[in-house]
């Protein structure tokens, strides 16, 4: 990254580190074998794979899970849910949440246009669920509880723990997506009661196209893809290898020390920005992302303040890169309780583990400077 | 960028012309709304010029996104030293391509500044209690 560019929008997508990279170099043109060979090319792949899956479950406490390697958060999200909706021979119910990612959101009305029935729980000011409101929302057919770890948009932490545990209370599997959380927040599968969760790579430095599920043993879930068995037979297509040797030393590298780095800076842009008149954080302050930042700024359009800090060399979002074309405000912000005017002028910081002082520093400036301009501009009265 | 926008539309938002608020305006024109993402005033001062009332001079404020901010700022360039009749004529698509173009996506909601110019037209005819057109 050039020096005078400074990126904000981690939580987008990462660059691949350069230890990942030399990771994944031998599994292109020297290992570069099928790993359901039997020849000792296939071995190799096959040995690089299973060593990934082994550190990657270490990591998590997933002594009785087992990891499908899959092609990112979104084919995870979609498997988990199709694959347990169809592993039943009844239609059933599944309870999920108003802040998801689209990818489960999606697959969710798919499947109610299927037959499915699904509860969509709302979530307080600050973004949280409320296990009494899932213990509610239960019901005798009810299949799985599907609740986002760390919300991408706001950064809230969900408490998963004792939504995992009421849900195992009424016999019914809970399941995380944990793609913006995984190696930020610890994770215990076994003590926080997650039956499957959802985790990617290009989040952590690691290359695009890789993901996971988690998978308690015991678990039926009806595959998407069918083909040659591979991945216990839940996962059929050759298995990306160099992505996967990538994804598990992306995962080896992230430490704690990144995670209060990322902390630390993350508090000085958010202490600083809310000295910005008429501006607020979204989500909640203590139960938060480390390297997450989401705030509003009355009177002002979120498109146009980012472009505004482009225009200055620093990347932001209004929220999910995914709907940054989309006009509609944030389903996220809206489930908080924000007014559409307020959803619109919204944006988001994410940190990276390679944010300095200085950068955060420039950003405040920068930020300062186009709410200004921008209400410069607005008919709406301060 | 998550946007293709023109160099003329950047330009526009980078330094917009005619903005800022007029408070003795003859005529203002409100279109938008909040939750849209998108609310646009144009304020007009209507003078004469050979015998015809022209747009003398003309503001405007944005409230919205970048393509929001540039049709307006480019509406009010159109506009300004025109007879009132010849503003009226000014229309979405003649904003658009004076921009060279907008963004596909941003056609329809963004691109209402000449709706608000012709309200402050009739906002003036009301006024002076003339027939809008």
């Amino acid at each position: 990254m050039s020096a005078d560019k400074i990126y904000m929008d981690s939580a987008a997508t990462t660059r691949v580190d350069h230890e990942v990279m030399k990771a994944m170099q031998p599994y292109f043109s020297e290992d570069f074998g099928n790993m359901a060979s039997l020849h000792s090319r296939g071995r190799e792949a096959e040995h690089a794979v299973e060593k990934a899956r082994r550190d990657i479950t270490k990591k998590v406490n997933g002594k009785d899970h087992r990891l499908i390697f899959t092609s990112g958060g979104t084919e995870s999200n979609n498997f988990v849910l199709k694959g347990l909706a169809f592993a039943k021979k009844d239609k059933g119910h599944i309870i999920t949440t108003k802040i998801e990612h689209d990818c489960i959101l999606s697959t969710a009305k798919w499947l109610e246009k299927r037959g499915f029935d699904v509860t969509y729980l709302p979530v307080d000011r600050e973004g949280f669920v409320d296990p009494a409101e899932l213990e509610g929302a239960i019901r005798k057919d009810t299949i799985v509880a599907s609740v986002i770890h760390a919300n991408n948009e706001i950064g809230t932490i969900e408490p998963v723990r004792e939504l995992g545990k009421v849900a195992h209370e009424h016999d019914v599997l809970f399941h995380t997506d944990a793609c913006q959380s995984f190696t930020k927040v610890p994770i215990d599968l076994k003590k926080d009661n997650i039956d499957l969760m959802t985790i990617n790579s290009h989040k952590i430095y690691g290359p695009k196209g890789v993901g996971g599920l988690f998978v308690r043993q015991g678990v039926k879930l009806e595959p998407l893809l069918h083909g040659g068995g591979q991945e216990y037979g839940f996962r059929s297509g050759t298995v990306n290898v160099s992505g996967i040797a990538g994804f598990a030393k992306a995962v080896d590298i992230m430490k704690d020390k990144h995670v209060s780095h990322m902390e630390k800076l993350r508090d000085m842009l958010i202490d600083g920005a809310l000295k910005i008149d008429a501006s607020w954080l979204n989500g909640s302050r203590k139960q938060r992302l480390c390297n997450n930042a989401h705030f509003s700024f009355s009177h002002i359009e979120g498109e146009s303040l980012i472009i505004h800090l482009d225009l200055k060399g620093i990347a932001a979002s209004t929220g999910s890169a995914c709907s940054s074309k989309s006009l509609e405000p944030s389903h996220v912000l809206t489930a908080i309780g924000l007014k559409p005017e307020e959803a619109h002028g919204s944006i988001r910081f994410s940190l990276g583990k390679e944010s300095t002082k200085e950068e955060i520093e420039r950003t405040l400036e920068s930020l300062s400077d186009a709410v200004e301009t921008l209400r410069k501009i607005s008919p709406f009265k301060r | 960028m998550s946007m293709n926008y023109s160099k003329k539309v950047m330009e526009h938002f980078k330094n917009p012309k005619n903005m800022g608020e007029m408070k003795d305006a003859d005529g203002v024109g409100k279109v938008g709304n909040p939750v849209c993402g998108d609310v646009m005033h144009i304020y007009i001062k209507v003078g004469k010029k050979d015998g015809k009332e022209i747009i003398e001079d003309i503001k405007f404020q944005t409230f919205g996104c970048v393509s929001a901010i540039a049709v307006t700022s480019m509406t009010t360039l159109l506009a300004k030293g025109k007879t009132l009749e010849e503003s009226l004529k000014i229309k979405r698509d003649d904003v658009a391509s004076a921009l060279d173009g907008l963004p596909p996506i941003k056609m329809h909601c963004s691109n209402l500044a000449s709706e608000a110019l012709e309200a402050a037209i009739n906002d003036y005819m009301k006024k002076t209690k003339k027939k809008g057109n």
